[in-house]
């Protein structure tokens, strides 16, 4: 069986930046002109200072493991387990978290802390920012 | 019993199964109609009806009946309805109702929550089961990288509480044995409690997202669960003790699971005793969604039970939070033990604690306050019931 297709998000003008960025090898956050924050989930408007000044900005790509686990369930079927579903704090952007997979390593090396960078993949035009580990 | 407060007069519950072939409005009537006698009020006497989160079409099983069928099915002249997601948890239609019977728009309020998610699942025909392979608003940001449960969201907190605070899988194994062996104890919970789970049972089930195993999550399940919110002012119409609403939080920080760092239970859980003279001291049970194993940790912690990262601990043994313990925790068994009834079965057991009617799950002595909370992640709402 192949492996399912990951569940596509549907663009629009707020969020297209951040899932098709990859095609540039960018990881796009939405931030703010005036105010210097970031707002993820993205918005039409800053959530610190509520400016509408606000414009994609490619951010380095690296970051750590803020918290993880180690999914073992077959949410859909085909889909190959186990693998490690993390929340990553990004370099740069303080106070922002994504959700991902932790990819092109066995689980059991996955721990709190690692030092990890981005790596896209693609699929029918979206560009899944998923993550391995640095060194 | 002071005129401007808001009391539980009435407690029922449907039939609790899995893949029940009772249509799910049925259900609903027949927890109402045990509400109505245990309360001792008649059709004609209620004025209001309150659900969450109301009908959702797109997602029957998790939401199959909305306020105005009830009130179209039993002919209520209804002065207040409502049935809302958008609001902190699940428990605040009851906060709603007894915000609206103190406002006076309404008298007696049936509060309901159905679930039909395992018949759902067994008849895709009439409950289409939506799993679109396209994602937006928040599930955007976790179902692409198959976080699609709350499964997955909520171990990655219990992750970091072990990493952190040192808990430890047999500490969290707790919850789970306290629920079974409280569910055993509880009839309507024998659909999904059969026999009492042991450590070891625990320890070699399968995993389903570390370091919550099989027994860590709740189950689908077929049931209504309702209780009767009603009037300071309208007591004397009642045949039971009520139960006072003594206060109610809820909040929401960040509309998302991965944004905070922990749960909104404990911001939740302080704000709730900073609106009543009562402490964690006076507390005689408490009844903690646990959705997931962690959920109630949170609790115990938010409500200043224990302190932070001290809630593996708290609740090592078993012994501290088992019926007969100094803090008897979900004592029908929670969801774990008794089924998926989607935050009102603790509402419902807070309640049938307070007024001495848990039967062979009983606690001791004379319990006269209790809490009752519902919600995950970054939701959260809290009870604080009284017999006083
Ligand atoms: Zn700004």
């Amino acid at each position: 069986m192949n492996p399912p297709h990951r569940p596509r998000p549907r663009l629009d003008s707020v969020n297209t930046p951040f899932w098709t960025g990859g095609a540039e090898g960018k990881l796009n956050l939405c931030k703010c002109a005036d105010c210097g924050e970031f707002t993820h989930p993205p918005l039409p408007l800053c959530r610190h200072c509520q400016s509408e000044n606000v414009a994609p900005h490619a951010v380095a790509g690296t970051g750590e493991i803020d918290t993880y686990t180690i999914n073992h369930q077959p949410w859909a079927p085909g889909l190959e387990v186990p693998f490690v579903i993390a929340r990553v704090r990004l370099d740069g952007a303080p106070g922002v978290y994504l959700t991902t997979n932790i990819v092109n390593c066995p689980v059991e090396d996955v721990d709190f802390d690692d030092k990890v960078q981005v790596v896209f993949e693609e699929q029918d035009g979206i560009f899944y920012p998923l993550f391995e580990k640095v060194g | 019993m002071a005129r401007n407060e808001a009391y539980i007069t009435g407690v029922g519950q449907s039939e609790v199964g899995v893949r029940l072939p009772r249509h799910p409005l049925l259900l609903t009537i027949d927890a109402v109609n045990e509400a109505l006698a245990d309360a001792g009020l008649t059709l004609d006497q209620i004025d209001g009806v309150c659900t969450y989160p109301g009908k959702v079409p797109s997602f029957l099983g998790f939401s199959p009946v909305g306020s105005d069928e009830v009130i179209e099915a039993l002919g209520i002249r209804s002065k207040w309805h409502n049935g809302a997601m958008e609001q902190p948890a699940q428990l605040s239609a009851v906060g709603n109702a007894a915000q609206a019977v103190k406002e006076g728009l309404c008298r007696h309020v049936i509060c309901f929550r159905t679930v039909y998610e395992a018949g759902a699942m067994a008849n895709p025909r009439e409950y289409p089961m939506s799993r679109p392979d396209t994602v937006s608003g928040p599930s955007q940001w976790t179902s692409p990288f198959w976080a699609i449960s709350a499964a997955c969201w909520t171990a990655q907190y219990a992750m970091r509480h072990m990493h952190k605070y040192g808990m430890t899988r047999e500490q969290l194994a707790q919850i789970a044995l306290n629920a079974s062996r409280n569910a055993m104890k509880n009839p309507r919970a024998r659909a999904i409690t059969r026999e009492e789970l042991t450590l070891d049972k625990y320890m070699s089930s399968r995993m389903i997202s570390t370091p919550f195993c099989l027994y860590d999550c709740d189950r689908f399940t077929d049931a209504s669960t309702v209780v009767i919110v009603s009037a300071g002012d309208a007591l004397d119409e009642v045949k039971v003790e009520p139960v006072r609403i003594a206060a109610m939080s809820g909040s929401v920080d960040r509309y998302s699971w991965d944004q905070v760092e922990w749960p909104a239970a404990y911001e939740t859980g302080h704000d709730l005793w900073t609106r009543t003279d009562y402490t964690a001291k006076d507390v005689d049970t408490v009844q903690f969604y646990d959705g997931f194993a962690f959920l109630p940790i949170t609790w115990l912690e938010g409500l200043g039970f224990c302190e932070k990262g001290e809630g593996g601990r708290f609740i090592e043994g078993g012994t501290r939070i088992a019926s007969d313990g100094e803090l008897p925790l979900n004592t029908f068994g929670g969801q774990l033990g008794a089924g998926r009834l989607h935050g009102f079965g603790f509402a419902h057991e807070a309640v049938t604690q307070l007024r001495g009617k848990g039967g062979e799950r009983q606690i001791p002595g004379d319990p006269k306050v209790a809490v009752a909370t519902s919600g995950g992640g970054p939701m959260a709402a809290a009870l604080l019931l009284a017999r006083d």
